[in-house]
């Protein structure tokens, strides 16, 4: 087996051997930062995953390195590849990568990163096996490389008629030194990005394959459900497991900390003996209510924050000289992730290894963690990811993976862990409840001369995001942020901070605008102009993408022409390097909004496939309306007062409405559309529905429990 | 516990299990049958969505011991080879975000068709009102439905 390293750009690796059945195996390492990138002996004792694998019936196989939550990246990223390799997609097939840290960085998918992380070695891979695949044809046939061209897996040689295939290639080609610098195509030579690609498990999913860690089985393995605090600031005293362990099915009962696990041979069995646990909890100081959160929070927003998050010139001046000020507060509620897939974990620890199975949205993180507590070698640790039903953010941390370790370490068995809705909704780390108070002075030709956003939120460290526009369009500024600790744990939920941030900031400018008389999309571009023609301070947007969104969706939406009846709303938002605008069209009928159409424009850099792209445009949307409309969880002493789908709302099909996604033709290089078009959607229907009623919805959710009111 | 035979997909099938076990649970875990979802557990959410003699009914709240003789058919048993018109319309359409609720999804869409061949967007909107997807993929569920529709008509 022949070995052949290549670097590129520095920091990134080529490993190219050939396979013993013959055909080629490509595998990529992209190592920022590693300390060791550099040495030879350690990079060829470094078991690489393939990348791309071509075998002489040509196949090509493309691992996928990260996990995949529905946010279409296993599809996505070797989409990447095969572009660049020019590769026919009929014959590429994708696989999941396990865990392996040396071969991949940044295996996470948050912050809708994936693909901006990856991009460029992605493209370099499929790029340089191109080139190898050249060169061997060129070999073969005895003809200048330049002279060769490639199209749907094959080189051909147009002077002399001669083609072969990548599968009859690969073998020779393996023996070829990978370029370190091959040429990439420029976006108008793409052949496959940007076209509609069905999502490469479509056929599993709807035959029901077994594909997720709710499916997992494997011999010898005990099912646990667990009893955890019922509440947040409770403490176990005391478990009498009598009757559980006399219960047909049970195996074991297991208490570890705060919790007691039970372990039987099915969920039902578990699920059955960990109701019959008779459990004794005690209240470690103060048990705490929605009630006294809201209180906490608002009293936070009358205190000035002791260092400024940001401020540019100074504010009060121009509020004491403003001819006209606006104020307001937004609020929303915690609200759990409810991926559909509840939380669930495979662990088999024994003494000479550790095997991880399930879905998590950092299998580096969760390794290192269950490294820490058993106290082992981290490369005595195996994870391996499923498919997973849904992310949400809830599969950032580790803690339902580190459990079933400890679980199956107490045990000394393999255990697949099993959280019930109950446990998943009550279980916390939600997204922080968080209220903002903004003011905004206008001199008396309607500019904004000042703006001012204090938030608070539960446990979220910052609630604002200093930078967000209009920060850098106006001369005084000034944001603060207040965070207030408690027990009820948070975590990032889809767009953290920005979800419901993106809606305050919007539904305020749009205030703004109002009481400048001005029209919303004529006032953001204008304040836009001023951030592009003298900036202030620093400016994490880009003016002129975040007007080409603006510009894009009004157009499409034909803004400001809605027939009568109709009554637009407006709202623009960049986060994760990515530019949204939104136009919501709302109908009264019967006193009750409805949404008659959602207009959105994207601007992600180079769309990758335009069939997800649009699939998680339009899903952030229905996702981003319906959290905004009904979803709230409360407390009540320290207990969530929301456990499953009875008490807790979510959206329905006939709730769902219809929207149009259009994309900004763009050269720039991709970012990510996980998150992205959800955090101005709310604000763009509120917009519509103050047009259309002259209510204005402050508040989430929307539609309270028996308060239909307006909404309802 | 109990011995009891159930027709599932077709086949007949004993298990031994205690009678209060829910459907849902008998399939995933006696049976092997794992494209049947357990999400909620009360009934609210659709995942795990079965026929039981040709009606969509909520396996995770259906004691095994009520269904026994009963005609079972679980997403596995929709189609021989995948090929549903339902499946083929929700490949065809590339529905699937996440893709764990899709299997309750393509059940209760199939029991619609079967029943009302040519439905308006208000007849889908009402059958699948029981089906959650937090991914918010309902209007692409919306177009498979129609697209099924018309595969079925030709």
């Amino acid at each position: 087996m022949e070995h052949q390293l290549a670097s590129f750009d520095r920091r990134s690796f080529l490993k190219v051997s050939a396979l013993a059945g013959g055909g080629m195996l490509i595998g990529i390492q992209w190592m920022a930062g590693h300390a060791r990138a550099f040495d030879p002996a350690f990079l060829e004792g470094a078991a690489f995953n393939a990348y791309i694998k071509i075998t002489p019936d040509g196949k090509i196989t493309i691992q996928s390195p990260n996990p995949e939550i529905g946010q279409g990246v296993k599809t996505s990223m070797p989409m990447i590849v095969a572009e660049e390799l020019d590769a026919d997609w009929a014959h590429v097939v994708v696989e999941q990568a396990p865990l392996d840290t040396e071969a991949y960085t940044r295996q996470v998918a948050g912050g809708s990163g994936s693909i901006r992380a990856s991009w460029k070695p992605l493209r370099t891979a499929g790029a340089a096996a191109r080139m190898m695949l050249i060169a061997a044809a060129a070999e073969k046939w005895q003809v200048a490389p330049e002279t060769c061209v490639t199209g749907a897996s094959m080189v051909k040689h147009p002077a002399t008629n001669r083609q072969a295939t990548y599968g009859e290639l690969a073998s020779l080609a393996a023996t070829k030194t990978p370029p370190a610098d091959p040429p990439l195509k420029k976006p108008s030579e793409f052949r496959l990005l940007g076209k509609r690609i069905a999502n490469v498990d479509n056929h599993a999913i709807v035959t029901g394959e077994n594909l997720f860690g709710q499916d997992l089985k494997r011999e010898g393995m005990a099912v646990a459900v667990v009893a955890r605090p019922p509440a947040f600031g409770l403490k176990l005293v005391s478990v009498d497991d009598s009757k559980t362990k006399s219960m047909p099915g049970v195996q074991q009962v297991v208490r570890f900390g705060n919790k007691v696990a039970v372990l039987a041979n099915t969920t039902w069995e578990a699920k059955k003996g960990r109701d019959a646990l008779q459990l004794q909890w005690a209240p470690e100081g103060e048990l705490e209510s929605t009630d006294q959160h809201d209180s906490a929070l608002r009293a936070l927003l009358d205190k000035a924050a002791e260092t400024p998050r940001r401020k540019d010139g100074n504010t009060e001046p121009a509020f004491a000289q403003a001819s006209k000020t606006v104020e307001a507060v937004y609020e929303c509620p915690f609200l759990p992730h409810n991926a559909m897939e509840p939380l669930n974990f495979f662990a088999d620890v024994r003494p000479d290894g550790v095997l991880m199975v399930g879905p998590t949205q950092t299998p580096e993180s969760a390794r290192t963690q269950i490294a820490k507590l058993l106290q082992i070698d981290q490369k005595k640790i195996r994870v391996e990811m499923t498919r997973q039903g849904g992310g949400f953010g809830r599969r950032l941390n580790t803690d339902y993976a580190v459990e079933a370790a400890e679980i199956s370490h107490l045990a000394k068995k393999p255990v697949k862990v099993v959280w019930l809705r109950e446990d998943d909704m009550g279980g916390g780390i939600y997204r922080p409840a968080c209220k903002y108070r903004f003011r905004a002075a206008l001199d008396a030709q309607g500019n904004l001369t000042a703006y001012h956003l204090r938030g608070s939120g539960i446990n979220v460290g910052n609630p604002t995001r200093e930078n967000n526009f209009p920060a850098g369009a106006l001369p005084n500024l000034l944001v603060e942020g207040h965070n207030l600790e408690s027990k009820v744990t948070t975590g990032p939920w889809r767009a953290p901070v920005h979800n419901f941030l993106g809606f305050a900031e919007q539904s305020f400018l749009d205030e703004v605008a109002l009481a400048a008389g001005k029209d919303p999309v004529a006032f953001r571009l204008g304040l836009l102009d001023q951030a592009k023609q003298q900036p202030v301070g620093r400016q994490e947007y880009q003016a002129d993408r975040l007007m080409g969104v603006i510009r894009l969706a009004a157009e499409k939406a034909n803004w400001g022409q809605a027939p009568s009846g109709v009554f637009q709303g407006f709202s623009a938002y960049f986060s994760f390097s990515t530019y949204v605008a939104q136009v919501v069209e709302v109908v009264v009928t019967n006193n009750k909004p409805k949404i008659q159409r959602v207009v959105c424009a994207v601007d992600c850099g180079i769309l990758i496939n335009r069939s997800g792209a649009e699939n998680q445009v339009a899903g952030a949307i229905i996702d981003g309306l319906g959290h905004a409309m009904f979803s709230q969880l409360t407390i009540k002493d320290g207990a969530p007062e929301q456990t499953n789908f009875d008490r807790y709302r979510m959206i329905r099909m006939a709730e769902a409405p219809p929207v149009e996604v259009h994309f900004v033709e763009s050269e720039e290089a991709p970012t990510g559309l996980g998150e992205p078009a959800l955090p101005p959607l709310a604000a763009a229907f509120a917009n519509a529905v103050y047009r259309a009623t002259g209510k204005r919805l402050r508040n989430q959710p929307f539609v309270q429990p028996g308060e239909p009111g307006l909404l309802g | 516990m109990a011995r009891l035979t159930l027709k599932v997909n077709g086949k007949r099938r004993i298990v031994d299990v205690s009678e209060d076990t829910p459907l849902l649970w008998v399939l995933r875990e006696h049976l092997d049958l794992t494209g049947t979802k357990y999400a909620c557990g009360i009934g609210q959410c659709g995942a795990c969505t079965v026929h039981i003699n040709g009606e969509p009914m909520r396996s995770c709240a259906l004691p095994v011991s009520v269904v026994e003789g009963a005609n079972i058919v679980t997403i596995e048993g929709l189609s021989r080879e995948g090929d549903h018109p339902v499946q083929e319309a929700w490949k065809e359409t590339d529905v699937p975000q996440c893709g764990f609720c899709q299997a309750g999804q393509i059940m209760t869409a199939a029991s619609l068709l079967r029943k009302n061949p040519n439905p308006t967007d208000a007849d889908i909107d009402t059958a699948m009102a029981g089906n959650i997807c937090r991914c918010g993929t309902y209007n692409r569920i919306r177009e498979a439905i129609h697209l099924a529709a018309k595969k079925s008509r030709s």
